[in-house]
């Protein structure tokens, strides 16, 4: 309480000195919270460009089959994983498309639309027409109806790999912003691709998403062990993207480089600031000690120094830090509005980041409480 | 005879180690009565600065025994220590030594301060009332860098006091003052040594503010070479 008090008053009696550590502290949070945001969100949206509208866990027949057989059963399995958030099933099948003398070779997916919706987000992608209802309606992608130059309501041309010639009708557009995808997938009703691919009631994949994408191999290890008695094969995400995996693993780590350097700058700051303080303070601890001050409450005069000196410039670099963000975010938006990369805080980090800086300071005020501690009221008195 | 409220037994002091080592005090046994109005004189490099640093705890003899109100400090811990020195000594510094971010009145209060962690109405009451006493209320809330040398040293006098301590320690405390003001606080330590009974040991080289106290004990070359009492 005494130290509480003591401590205060230094700060305020001597505010440039106080206002420069402050602001020392915030600019040292400020570009932790700033940059850990941007390295989390880039991240962030880096994975959800690639993964977020696709499968992230896939169930496909093994090598010595086509197709699933009797996969209703495996729907209610995979809904009882806690961490899958989206199951969708496809009847795939190659084609090709004939458009005048050209060929070209078409994905034709047989898809459940209300299911596939959840991993592909196909109500927003669709921008043109519906989505297909009845056999021989299809819904197809934004650069494979610019090349055919065809709309909602004309006719497409199909030949199944079994030979087949079939005349389908555009029941919509689609455009999932992936150039492979808009001029290779056909989509269609799930039992209509069954039909014409001779499937019968069986399909040929069953796709996933799950909770957190980065345990994406966890969970696909776990729906291996569950359908280990089926001739089916499980993949993830991650093993097919290990470039990008390594990537993003390098980026953390030199985000973490950089925010532990910062934090270390803000510790070796209050450190040497505070041991100058004590210097500074030596006649007055002096006096305090002769009046009585306890060695004790002479060393938490600093420690409190230090750690309203990290709280003020912690709180205040968090505020500066969201500002920053907040000034990116609208700084670099694209004339449409949207933003380059829209940089999100998560309230948890910027408080832990403001959490450790004043832990930080406290520590840092270990040192020169202890020489305060140390001090001994006659060197003062004897030297003047 | 009277009991003494502050001795020291047999004190031997050095300063230094090795080759550059200096004894400054040599086997200086002195005790002072309880409610007495002392002084200390002797040339500067005497050691009288070191043996009244001695006799309120703040340096620690080499050698011998210091003890307050009959009890022995060698066995004390600092904290001990440092609640002895809160409760029961006041400091008069040579140069006034206030916290120059507190105001006169809160430099006053800061051994309350220190001792119970807030001073209550009744402390600040016997503050000013202090404060009266030494001529300083009307700066009490002024700084203790906006005041005049006079003012500060007045203000480490009612510092001093306000613990109502059994013993005063004054180190030259009019050493930088002018003679108006010297009078004016020696008037206030007789003042206080009559009514509350406080021991004063003033440490001066002046023999004219000596001889205005009780008893003079002369201090030379690190031994005591005179003691007169009135």
């Amino acid at each position: 309480m005494v130290s509480f008090g003591i401590a205060l008053r230094f700060l305020r009696s001597n505010k440039v000195q106080t206002i420069l550590i402050v602001l020392g502290i915030a600019v040292g949070v400020s570009v932790q919270v700033f940059v850990g945001s941007l390295v989390t969100s880039l991240q962030g949206s880096l994975v959800d460009a690639a993964v977020g509208s696709s499968s992230q866990v896939t169930i496909s027949p093994d090598e010595n089959n086509t197709v699933i057989e009797d996969w209703e059963p495996m729907v209610p399995s995979l809904e009882g994983i806690s961490q899958i958030n989206a199951i969708s099933v496809s009847a795939d099948s190659p084609s090709f498309l004939r458009d005048g003398s050209r060929t070209l070779s078409v994905l034709v997916r047989g898809l459940q639309f209300e299911k596939a919706d959840n991993i592909y987000n196909l109500e927003e992608a669709t921008y043109e027409g519906s989505w297909p209802t009845i056999p021989g309606e299809v819904l197809i992608g934004k650069e494979l109806s610019e090349t055919l130059a065809v709309g909602v309501g004309d006719d497409i041309q199909v030949t199944t790999p079994a030979g087949q010639n079939l005349t389908m009708v555009v029941s919509g557009l689609f455009d999932l912003n992936v150039r492979v995808i808009n001029e290779n997938w056909i989509l269609t009703t799930l039992s209509y691709a069954q039909g014409i691919f001779g499937f019968g009631e069986a399909i040929t994949s069953i796709e996933t998403q799950v909770d957190d994408v980065f345990q994406a191999d966890v969970v696909a290890q776990e729906v291996r062990e569950l359908f280990a008695d089926r001739p089916v094969e499980v993949t993830d995400w991650k093993a097919e993207n290990a470039q990008l995996l390594s990537g993003l693993e390098s980026q953390s780590f030199s985000s973490i480089i950089i925010q532990t350097f910062v934090l270390a700058s803000v510790v070796i700051a209050i450190a040497s600031i505070l041991a100058i303080k004590v210097l500074q303070r030596s006649r007055q601890i002096g006096i305090l000690k002769a009046m009585g001050i306890t060695d004790r409450d002479a060393s938490l005069i600093f420690i409190y120094e230090g750690t309203m000196l990290g709280a003020l410039g912690a709180t205040l670099g968090a505020l500066l830090g969201l500002t920053l963000i907040w000034a990116f975010t609208t700084f670099t938006a694209q004339p449409d509005g949207t933003s380059v990369l829209s940089i999100t805080a998560e309230p948890t980090f910027v408080i832990l980041s403001a959490g450790i800086a004043i832990l930080a300071a406290a520590v840092a005020s270990a040192i020169p409480a202890r020489k305060s501690s140390k001090l001994s009221p006659i060197e003062v008195i004897r030297n003047g | 005879m009277a009991e003494n409220v502050i001795e020291v037994r047999k004190v031997d002091k050095f300063y230094g180690t090795g080759s550059i080592r200096t004894q400054v005090l040599f086997d200086v046994s002195l005790g002072f009565e309880r409610g007495s109005f002392n002084s200390i004189i002797g040339a500067s490099g005497s050691g009288k600065t070191t043996l009244l640093n001695i006799l309120g705890t703040l340096d620690l003899p080499s050698k011998g025994e210091v003890l307050i109100d009959g009890e022995r400090t060698d066995g004390l811990t600092k904290n001990q220590l440092a609640k002895l020195r809160n409760e029961t000594i006041g400091f008069v510094f040579q140069f006034h030594y206030l916290l120059p971010e507190y105001t006169a009145l809160e430099n006053v209060l800061l051994p309350v301060t220190i001792r119970k962690g807030r001073p209550d109405q009744g402390d600040v009451k016997r503050a000013e009332e202090l404060m009266e006493l030494v001529g300083i209320f009307n700066v009490k809330d002024n700084l203790a860098t906006n005041m005049s040398g006079g003012q500060q040293q007045r203000t480490a006098v009612a510092r001093a006091l306000i613990n109502e301590p059994k013993i005063v320690l004054a180190d030259e405390p009019t050493g930088n003052l002018d003679s108006e003001s010297t009078a004016t606080i020696y008037q206030r330590f007789r003042y206080i040594n009559a009514t509350l009974g406080t021991t004063f040991i003033i440490v001066t080289h002046d023999r004219r503010i000596a001889e205005q106290t009780d008893r003079i004990v002369g201090v030379k070359d690190g031994r005591i070479d005179m003691d007169v009492k009135k």
